[in-house]
């Protein structure tokens, strides 16, 4: 256990250390996106009965945990990959379900300190009240914990950095800004809002966001099912990868 | 008893091309080895599969009789080894990279037998410097002192002293070969022939993928009266 901890003390030291840069900038694109958006909507606009920033407010703040989370697992191991330290986690005796319990925890944190962060940032902005705090921790939790998976996968798999950025840039940027964060999906055509429940991440925004209302576009607990039947999926995926060494071990 | 490195029939391609051809080799416990040849013949591939880095198409590699693939925790925790690379994590100071790299396998407080290796390898003033911080010499003794951390009975040195000066040098095998007293098995790379002759008790020559030579350091001399091991080595690579 002590080298699980250890990875997983390292791989939150790494983060901390540059913590201008992974917590406080998404803490303020986030901020800008509530200011620009808040203040063009805010006065013409009302989603499920509440204000368009109160709306928008949870849907930022689970969007940066998710983005967050991917960004640390991915980029952690993409860099040690590069640059070839990957090989001081490859040498010692860790079990492969601990690397990946390490990584994804770390990534989670991150991933929850940005969306703490951006709550605590927006708060000021925006009317907001948690109705159902559970939903609000589980989804949180479960989401972050699955992009943080899913961050490993791209972190395995990428041999250079521009094809990470593609995999951020053409798979997990238009997942998350086309689930919902910005617009309820009852606003869409019918073909996009059927194309919507094929996303799971609008679910993740969704159920984090009835955390929040109380209200919201599919019921909470088919949202977390579907986002705990994905965690799995991608944890199981990723433990696969690990076992086998994929692409770390030649 | 097991010998500290027991290496049966080992194979691996990558692609089209065979970088090891059915190497064996057994090292004994306590040994100085010396595992020499041009690049490209696979030292550190079969390193490499020592270490776990790389998984060979077939053959077996065991470190003190465990497994490398199927009893992989334990042959991991007798094994050390320095990477030829020079490799680094720049998000950390001296310290606390020997501090993390002990606790990946399993030792928390190591402090005392870091200040050890710190003063050996004279790092001691800059156990807090930044890794980005060091120099190319400073950094390579670091990779010596994280393969040293776990008290490894089996130190695997992948060419350590490539581009480093005479001071550290000397300084270093100084401290490798006090552990090889202590009792550690020492399997060095080099390409400082000079180095392997004077350190080495026995001596394997690699040739493309194939063990082409394997005895001890003064048998492979005594074929060549009056010559160096340069000499065994240009030769064994020209047959």
């Amino acid at each position: 256990m002590i080298g699980f901890w250890t990875l997983l003390y390292k791989e939150l030291l790494r983060f901390w250390k540059v913590a201008f840069q992974t917590v406080g900038a998404p803490v303020l694109t986030a901020l800008l996106y509530l200011m620009i958006f808040g203040h063009v909507l805010d006065e013409h606009v009302q989603v499920h009965g509440v204000r368009y920033t109160s709306f928008l407010v949870p849907g930022l703040v689970m969007m940066q945990v998710l983005q967050n989370a991917f960004a640390n697992s991915s980029s952690s191991l993409i860099q040690a990959k590069i640059t070839g330290s990957i090989v001081f986690v490859l040498l010692p005796p860790i079990p492969y379900s601990a690397f990946f319990a390490a990584y994804v925890l770390a990534a989670l944190a991150r991933g929850l300190m940005v969306g703490i962060g951006v709550l605590l940032a927006t708060v000021w902005f925006a009317e907001i009240t948690v109705v159902a705090p559970f939903w609000v921790l589980a989804f949180a939790l479960l989401g972050g914990a699955m992009f943080a998976a899913l961050g490993m996968i791209a972190g395995i798999w990428s041999e250079k950095f521009d094809q990470l950025a593609a995999f951020q840039n053409f798979l997990i940027m238009p997942l998350t800004m086309l689930s919902g964060v910005f617009y309820s999906i009852h606003s869409l055509p019918a073909l996009w809002q059927g194309v919507s429940h094929y996303n799971p991440v609008f679910y993740m925004i969704d159920g984090f966001r009835y955390g929040f209302f109380g209200v919201s576009d599919v019921a909470p607990e088919i949202s977390l099912g579907v986002v705990f039947g994905c965690f799995a999926a991608v944890s199981l995926l990723t433990l696969n990868l690990l076992k086998r060494g994929w692409k770390l071990r030649a | 008893m097991a010998a500290a490195v027991s290496i049966v029939d080992v194979v691996k391609h990558f692609g089209s091309l065979q970088a090891l051809a059915g190497v064996s080799l057994a090292i004994e416990e306590g040994e100085f080895f010396g595992l020499l040849g041009p690049n490209g013949a696979g030292k550190t591939t079969l390193i490499s599969c020592l270490a776990g880095l790389i998984r060979p198409d077939s053959g077996t590699l065991k470190v003190l009789g465990h497994d490398v693939i199927n009893d992989f925790r334990e042959a991991r925790r007798l094994l050390g080894v320095v990477p030829q690379e020079l490799v680094f994590d720049p998000f950390f100071n001296v310290r606390e990279t020997l501090q993390i790299q002990s606790g990946y396998f399993g030792i928390r407080k190591n402090d005392d037998w870091i200040d050890e290796i710190l003063h050996n390898l004279d790092l001691t003033s800059k156990a807090n410097v930044n890794m980005r911080r060091l120099s190319g010499g400073m950094k390579r003794r670091v990779l010596v002192a994280q393969a040293l951390v776990h008290k490894p009975p089996v130190i695997v040195l992948d060419e350590p002293t490539a581009g480093v000066d005479v001071e550290l040098r000397q300084g270093l095998w100084q401290f490798v070969r006090r552990l090889n007293g202590e009792g550690h098995t020492i399997i060095l790379t080099t390409h400082y022939l000079e180095e392997a002759e004077a350190l080495c008790g026995r001596i394997a020559l690699m040739k493309q993928g194939r063990v082409v030579a394997l005895d001890t350091t003064a048998n492979l001399m005594a074929a060549h009266p009056g010559g160096t091991l340069e000499d065994v080595f240009v030769r064994a690579m020209h047959q």
